[in-house]
Parts: structure tokens; C-alpha cells; sequence
């Protein structure tokens, strides 16, 4: 008998993030033990490979600069974390440069199931290049996915977690490409008395939906 | 995080956090004086209190008679 595929629902942003617990390159380690401080979640396809050991040493990089933001990361493969250590323990002999993150053993596949992990288009077994953002009240605040061939931005990365934190701190949205310092967004008046208000209120406006300010 | 190894004796992080809590402390309390992550401490934190190591009043935790007995029989403090 043909076994049927089990079709799971993909996470979305603003749902909570799915829990988990496993075990990890720093021991077991769950979703909640997380709370309290952004999260940031990312799968890469294997070890000792060159892309992702590139994405390491990058992740490492900006390290202590999400750590300053309040964020933690924790990586993830279906390799095991015995492969996981001899990995990392790898690039800290040929790199000279130590994960200072976890790195969770999906062995099973469980945490990819649960977050959409695997692009059966792309592989059915690897994991594929996502990241998740994930807030201190633990809900799925961003995702973005990169092709196996593809690695990641830790510029675009951390402009995404300083946009949401800026968000959430001023009421505020970002515009296409915006960095810390810039001028951020009004959120559009929702009646036509606060549209014919807004004008009048100070902003930088285009018109009575597009206005900006700068942050004090 | 596996602050009691296989043989049962503390890992460095989990010797660090016991020390911490030879006084009464906050998860935050505890990452700061160890220099580990919150993360890090919640979930030894979650281990210790399995082992009965440590036990929780409110936000609190403190060290029980066995995890001063485990502290005292490893690395720094039996020292």
C-alpha cells in the first residue's frame, strides 16, 4: 500500500512558536528555556559543509551584537550531536573561532516537521537554509528561507530583528531597506477624522497615508 | 543543558550555577553572577530541580541539603 505523505501545516508569522525539546551541542535544551529574550532559530542542510561553516563563522561574527539586542541563537541540522561537536570543534581548529551557540540534533526530523524545515523540492531528508525570529513572548515574528546554494545575510538578518524591535518599542513600521536612524513610518489613520488630523500632526508626509518621523 | 554528567558528577557550568545559589537567586540573578546565558541557567535550572539539587520559592531558587552534598563532593568547592 502506498504510504501517504504527512501534510503539516507550515508555522506563520504571528502564531506561537512551536515547542520543542532535544538535544543540543550545550545538552537538552526546550523552546521555553528561551522566554524572556528574542530567539533566533536556524537550520542549515549539514556539517562540514562549506556553506553552512561559512554561515557559522558569520553567525559567530555578529554573535555578541544580537546577544547586546537581547537575542540568542540556536542552530539546528538532522545531524546528530555527535557530528555537531566534531563540526565545531573542527572550525575551531581550522578558523580559530569558537560557536559560541548551541546547535540542536534533529535526528529525527521532529523540529524540521514542526517548523517547515525541509523543502522536499529542494531535499527530502537535509534541512534547508530558514531562519526564524522568534520573540521573547515566543510568536513567530519572522521567517526567511535561502536555497541550499545560497547563504545567508547577517547584515539583512540583523536589520530585520533592530526593525521589529523598533516596532514593537515606538508603534512604528520600517520602509523598504531601512537602517536604525532613519525615519520610520506612521501607521496610516484608520478614520477620515484622524486622516484629516494627520496632516496637521507634525510628520514628514506624502499624503495623508505616507507619513514619517524621525525616532526621538 | 547536561549539568550532571553520566557519572554523575557536575559539569563546570553546573558547578558555577550550585556556587551561585550557595545564596538565594533569580534565573537573572544567576546568569549574571555565572556569565552564562538566560537560556543556559533555565534549563540546568529545570535539571537541578529534577535532581533535587535545588528547589523553587516564587522567582527564587535556592540550594537543597543535596545539592550542597553533590557541590561539595566536586571540582572547586571539594577542593
Amino acid at each position: 500500500m502506498d504510504e501517504k505523505p504527512e501534510i503539516r501545516p507550515m508555522p506563520r508569522i504571528g502564531d506561537p512558536a512551536p515547542a520543542f525539546e532535544a538535544e543540543t551541542t550545550w545538552g537538552h535544551l526546550a523552546l521555553e528555556d528561551f522566554k524572556d529574550r528574542w530567539l533566533i532559530l536556524f537550520s542549515h542542510p549539514a556539517d562540514f559543509t562549506p556553506v553552512c561553516t561559512t554561515e557559522f563563522l558569520a553567525f559567530a561574527e555578529i554573535h555578541k551584537e544580537l546577544k547586546d539586542l537581547g537575542v540568542d541563537l540556536l542552530g539546528l541540522s538532522v545531524d546528530s550531536v555527535t557530528a555537531h561537536i566534531a563540526w565545531v570543534r573542527n572550525i575551531e581548529e581550522k578558523f580559530q573561532v569558537k560557536i559560541p551557540f548551541p546547535v540542536l540534533a534533529d535526528s529525527d526530523r521532529k523540529v524540521a516537521g514542526l517548523y517547515g524545515m525541509i523543502m522536499p523540492g529542494e531535499s527530502k531528508t537535509e534541512t534547508s537554509r530558514c531562519v526564524f525570529i522568534i520573540d521573547p513572548r515566543q510568536m513567530l515574528r519572522a521567517m526567511i528561507y535561502y536555497p541550499m546554494s545560497t547563504g545567508r545575510n547577517m547584515a539583512e538578518i540583523l536589520r530585520v530583528v533592530k526593525a521589529l524591535q523598533t516596532t514593537d518599542q515606538h508603534g512604528v513600521a520600517t520602509p523598504a531597506n531601512w537602517q536604525p536612524g532613519e525615519m520610520v513610518i506612521v501607521p496610516p489613520p484608520r478614520t477620515v477624522e484622524a486622516a484629516e488630523q494627520r496632516l496637521q500632526q507634525g510628520f514628514e508626509c506624502v499624503d495623508w497615508y505616507f507619513c514619517k518621523k524621525k525616532l526621538q | 543543558m547536561a549539568c550532571i554528567q553520566p557519572d554523575g558528577t557536575l559539569a563546570p557550568s553546573g558547578e558555577a550555577i550550585l556556587l551561585a545559589l550557595q545564596t538565594p537567586k533569580t534565573l537573572g540573578e544567576v546568569a549574571q553572577e555565572t556569565d552564562l546565558d538566560l537560556f543556559m541557567v533555565r534549563a540546568a535550572m529545570r535539571e537541578f530541580l529534577g535532581a533535587g539539587y535545588v528547589e523553587k520559592e516564587g522567582f527564587t531558587y535556592r540550594l537543597t541539603p543535596q545539592g550542597l552534598t553533590a557541590l561539595e563532593g566536586s571540582g572547586e568547592a571539594g577542593r
